[in-house]
């Protein structure tokens, strides 16, 4: 897995709150059974027009936004369906980090799983945020952001600096990005112990 | 004395395997439940890693998002979704792992034939790489959605990392009235739950109104837990439970054994949940959806809300947008708002008891002329039980397609979809926009009230409805 340490890079704002997985990445691309190529795709529904050119009205096909890597979002970011599709997709465009007030646990799990780091901030630093996008974009330049994982620090070059909650495992396994199945199979006399207690006999030629 | 437990407490004290310093737990995974969409790139990390199932026998395989609903007899026609199929069946042979596949007998959805089958038990804890593994919580199971890596990590080791979540009582007294269903139940909490109201907990489904529920209504409500956010949904077992599962095909085979140990599992009396709501089911009408979430949801005898009526400033732009998609105005009476298409199907309601409740409003009735209506049935068991009750002839009578077992309509990603605009009655459990199709509308109802809708060209309160 790709490590995550500490990352700076342009800001995308999606205002909007709930988004769902069936909008990061719609279904009719979950048919291939590859884990990468999935960027093309991303908001697909939102992103392209009938036609298959970009919609200009979508916030991320403004020019400014072009090359962006951190995904700034509403509440419950990354609802419905569990599809690691969704970060997949995320991470194949680009980003390498979403800021929201709250993420669908589901999603949550998966961006970890994909050296991707899902931020919480409270609604008042994400709207503070939105608030200095906005004013950097009206200035004619997109808002950059750090995202510091060693730190659990997100800040900006104007005065912005708040730091994170992350699970110290979680953020053990990303800094060092672990095989997290390897991490595991550590603890193969643990799961044995488990199985041989409840009745259950490993099988030959199961993983040891 | 041991201090008292909730059922979240006791499964998960059972399963934990350890608890490392500095690790997230790991706990063991009793059942492990796939299908074609979430597997592909899971058993490709297994190949590359040269890694091998750890229990084969606790992992059971079906398709079901992606396959047609029509006949069974003839080729897959989109490319890319047979190669999706056909890796399925190359991977599950290559690992051992047992298969209901395209034609089998027992296929279908797969979160239908795991309580079907008796694969799903009540203490087990249970896993799939789709958001509506909830089900399985209605027969006392520990059950939720995975991301595929995990699907990967269950593979290898049949345990996952977990920490443990937060426990959330839902309580409901009281009961139902006539025509108001569990899928109406499950839409009302939704939306005083709110989408995100469930997250980081897991739901138990508590109180009289529950207890009085049937095993399939149940597995509806658990079912649309991860609307409301929470990842697992799970209700006690009692005899209710017992007598769904005696007989079926996995179950253990001293069963008045396995049922002694089941029954110690109902949360203790005073047992501590992190948070707890009660509700009543008094309150409960008709419910449709009218947004693009599952939240945004009234009462049929209701009208589309006004966004400029609602306090909070994200619901409203939530809300404008979601009618701007809908092509709804607000203050239209939801009774007044015709539709073109019907889908009667999914994970949520597509059991034999769902079939019969659509069918008896629907007999001796037509399709509206406006509407295209269809009947997914949920399993190829569920699909014969109907043909043997004649439903399958009342619904093509009415002017329904009658189709094969598969997620169909729910999630478009198969043939089945709306075309952009059309307005369908669904029994499903997502209206997100395009969830149907790109530019479908999605109103979420119960088996009841799509055959209603279907009849009539629009919603209709079904507490009137002239059964013949």
């Amino acid at each position: 897995m790709q490590p995550f340490t500490t990352h700076t890079g342009n800001v995308a704002p999606l205002d909007r709150a709930n988004v769902d997985t069936d909008q990061i990445i719609p279904k009719q691309f979950l048919k291939r059974i590859e884990r990468t190529g999935f960027g093309q795709f991303l908001f697909f529904d939102w992103r392209f027009l009938p036609d298959g050119s970009p919609d200009p009205a979508f916030e991320l096909n403004q020019p400014i936004r072009q090359g962006a890597s951190i995904l700034l979002a509403r509440r419950n970011f990354g609802c419905g369906s569990s599809r690691e599709h969704a970060p997949w997709a995320l991470d194949d465009y680009g980003f390498r980090s979403v800021i929201a007030p709250t993420f669908a646990d589901i999603f949550f799990n998966n961006c970890f799983q994909n050296g991707m780091l899902p931020v919480k901030l409270d609604e008042a630093d994400v709207d503070e945020l939105f608030r200095r996008a906005a004013a950097a974009e009206a200035a004619g330049h997109a808002y950059r952001l750090t995202v510091d994982l060693e730190n659990c620090e997100v800040r900006d070059d104007g005065g912005f600096s708040r730091s994170f909650a992350v699970d110290p495992f979680r953020r053990h396994c990303l800094l060092e990005g672990l095989d997290n199945i390897g991490l595991s199979l550590k603890h193969v006399d643990e799961i044995t112990a488990w199985e041989n207690a409840h009745g259950l006999t490993p099988l030959p030629g199961g993983t040891t | 004395m041991p201090a008292p437990r909730t059922l979240l407490d006791k499964i998960w004290d059972d399963h934990l395997v350890c608890s490392p310093d500095g690790e997230q737990p790991l706990i063991y995974i009793d059942r492990h439940l796939v299908h074609e969409v979430t597997s592909a790139q899971a058993f490709e990390g297994l190949r590359v890693a040269g890694r091998r199932l750890r229990r084969p026998e606790a992992t059971f395989a079906t398709p079901d998002h992606n396959i047609p609903t029509t006949d069974r007899r003839l080729p897959i026609a989109d490319p890319i979704s047979k190669q999706q199929i056909d890796t399925l069946r190359a991977n599950c042979r290559e690992f051992g792992v047992r298969l209901f596949d395209l034609g089998d007998a027992d296929q279908g959805i797969v979160h239908v034939i795991g309580p079907e089958l008796g694969i799903t038990q009540p203490g087990m804890t249970i896993v799939c790489g789709d958001s509506h593994t909830a089900t399985h919580g209605a027969l006392g199971a520990l059950a939720f959605g995975i991301g595929t890596s995990e699907v990967e990590h269950v593979l290898a080791t049949q345990t996952l990392r977990q920490s443990k979540p937060k426990s959330f009582e839902v309580r409901v007294e009281g009961e139902l009235h006539p025509g108001v269903t569990a899928k109406d139940l499950v839409l009302y909490l939704i939306g005083r739950l709110t989408t995100e109201g469930g997250t980081g907990y897991v739901i138990e489904y508590t109180g009289p109104c529950i207890r009085r529920l049937g095993m399939e209504e149940r597995m509806t409500v658990c079912n649309m837990s991860i609307e409301a956010g929470a990842r697992a949904g799970m209700i006690a077992p009692d005899q209710i439970t017992f007598d769904y599962l005696r007989g079926r095909d996995l179950v253990p085979k001293d069963f008045d054994q396995a049922v002694a140990r089941w029954s110690t599992l109902p949360s203790d009396a005073g047992a501590r949940y992190d948070r707890s709501e009660t509700f009543s089911g008094g309150d409960v009408v008709p419910q449709v959806t009218w947004g693009t979430n599952p939240a945004q949801v009234v009462g049929v005898d209701a009208s589309v809300p006004d966004p400029a009526s609602m306090a909070d400033a994200s619901d409203r732009s939530s809300a404008s947008r979601a009618l701007e998609y809908m092509g709804l105005e607000a203050g239209t009476p939801i009774a007044a708002i015709p539709i073109d298409r019907v889908f009667i199907g999914s994970c949520t309601n597509s059991r034999i008891e769902d079939l019969r409740a659509a069918a008896s409003v629907v007999r001796g009735h037509s399709v509206a002329s406006r509407v295209r209506a269809m009947v997914v049935p949920g399993s190829g068991r569920v699909k014969r039980q109907a043909e043997a009750e004649g439903l399958d002839r009342v619904f093509t009578a009415a002017g329904f397609e009658w189709r094969e077992a598969g997620c169909s309509m729910c999630l478009g990603m198969n043939p089945d979809t709306l075309a952009p605009g059309e307005r369908c009655a669904s029994t499903s459990n997502r209206n997100f926009e395009g969830r149907q199709g790109k530019g479908g509308r999605t109103h979420l109802v119960s088996p009841a009230m799509a055959a209603a809708a279907a009849v009539k060209g629009h919603f209709t309160d079904i507490r009137q409805w002239r059964y013949l």
